[in-house]
């Protein structure tokens, strides 16, 4: 296997698909490829996080606290070392 | 400089360069800071045009109710000028936010409703949706969706920004209602090309992203992705550290979500560092760190201080 494991942090509303794992591991060289590899291990998750191929609207998907919508999207490049974050929209402090 | 009243005398302020936290002399960071309003934050632009709009357009009348969704200084700004301007204010805040507060909601006069800490400000904008639908004479100014919030950075923060810093290449600011970004964004990228708008968004403990299903998450009407370049997302540990620098090299003292602000700003420049390239990186100071006093992060180790946050809504 060439393609990096790397921790994924799980939001408290899809832990019941990780057994309640707050972090798991999943391997892919992009986004896409980490998120097919979840719904592998975990099965259900991927269709939690996608919608007609693309990320769900209310959900934010970080790579080293950067949000993937601005580096790619599904497309964005996965290296070892890296870290995923999922959270869901959430209105902000004002 | 004089002015006729307190709220004629908002914005104009200062951008101010940090020499000691610029990583590069061709790589300089400037903070604008907000605190310089009339009641302490960059929410009285937003306040002030919300309520002027509104009464331009009818739809605030002499003695009306303002109802709004805040979890804190919006509401602050707004209790004020509601006060000035003879309406009565009643504010739905999130219980984890900071008691300063709530004291100063009620110093200025504002009616506090409190919305539950699970959900956060998710739950403080349910909440008073439905209030608002139960009152349908109080006019909820909704910050949120609310074109007059980002105009207000359209005509007042962005020009403010462009006529002190000619060279700008990046703006910085946090995202929360997301006006600043949408206003101030909008207004550089028609003037400055390759301008990048960077925001930087607060990351709560879990508590707050408690929804009981994915579908009931939340994205401000006013988010326009194609406004910003880039988008970070800052924990309470970062924005700790950041605003303890802020005061130890540059002796200026900020609230937490400057911290989280001036984490993505500073991880800019180092890029620009590497690149080898030159910038003018202009961010904000949202309001100063008084309302923050009572959480106790300022001392201590930074361990202690995120365990202090823990739950809290501190930006």
């Amino acid at each position: 296997m060439s393609t990096p494991e790397i921790d994924i942090r799980i939001p408290t509303i899809l832990r019941p698909y990780t057994g309640g794992e707050k972090s798991v591991q999943a391997s892919g060289a992009t986004l896409s490829a980490v998120i097919e590899d979840l719904e592998r291990r975990f099965p259900g998750m991927g269709e939690r996080l996608l919608e007609d191929g693309k990320l769900r609207r209310f959900v934010n998907v970080y790579l080293n606290d950067e949000d993937v919508r601005f580096i790619g999207s599904l497309d964005a490049v996965i290296s070892s070392g890296d870290s995923l974050t999922i959270l869901p929209a959430v209105a902000g402090g004002s | 400089m004089r002015f006729d009243s307190l709220e004629a005398s908002f914005g104009h302020t200062p951008l101010i360069g940090l020499p000691k936290l610029s990583p590069a002399p061709n790589v300089r960071l400037w903070i604008k800071m907000e605190d310089r309003n009339p009641t302490g934050s960059i929410k009285d632009r937003a306040a002030l045009w919300m309520i002027n709009a509104a009464e331009r357009d009818g739809l605030l009348k002499p003695g009306a109710t303002i109802l709004e969704p805040t979890s804190g200084n919006t509401g602050i700004s707004l209790a004020m000028l509601a006060k000035q301007r003879g309406y009565k204010m009643v504010c739905v805040m999130p219980e984890n936010t900071s008691p300063e507060r709530t004291q100063l909601l009620r110093m200025w006069g504002s009616e506090i409703i409190y919305s539950e800490a699970a959900g956060g400000s998710n739950e403080a904008v349910r909440h008073a949706k439905e209030i608002s639908a139960a009152n349908p004479d109080w006019v909820m100014l909704y910050q949120y969706g609310n074109a007059a919030n980002a105009l207000a950075h359209y005509e007042s923060t962005g020009p403010e920004i462009l006529e002190d810093l000619p060279t700008i290449t990046h703006f910085v600011a946090g995202l929360g209602t997301t006006g600043t970004l949408m206003g101030t964004g909008r207004y550089l990228r028609e003037r400055v090309p390759k301008v990048e708008i960077i925001a930087a968004e607060p990351r709560y403990g879990e508590v707050v992203y408690g929804l009981r299903n994915i579908d009931g998450g939340f994205i401000p009407e006013l988010y326009d992705e194609s406004v910003i370049t880039r988008r970070f997302s800052v924990g309470s540990h970062d924005s700790v550290r950041r605003v303890r620098e802020l005061l130890d090299h540059e002796g200026i003292f900020a609230g937490l979500s400057t911290g989280a602000i001036l984490h993505a700003a500073l991880g800019i420049a180092g890029e620009v560092v590497k690149r080898g390239e030159s910038a003018d990186i202009a961010f904000i100071l949202c309001d100063a760190g008084w309302k923050y006093l009572s959480t106790g992060i300022y001392e201590g180790s930074l361990d202690d201080a995120e365990d202090r946050l823990e739950g809290q809504l501190w930006a």
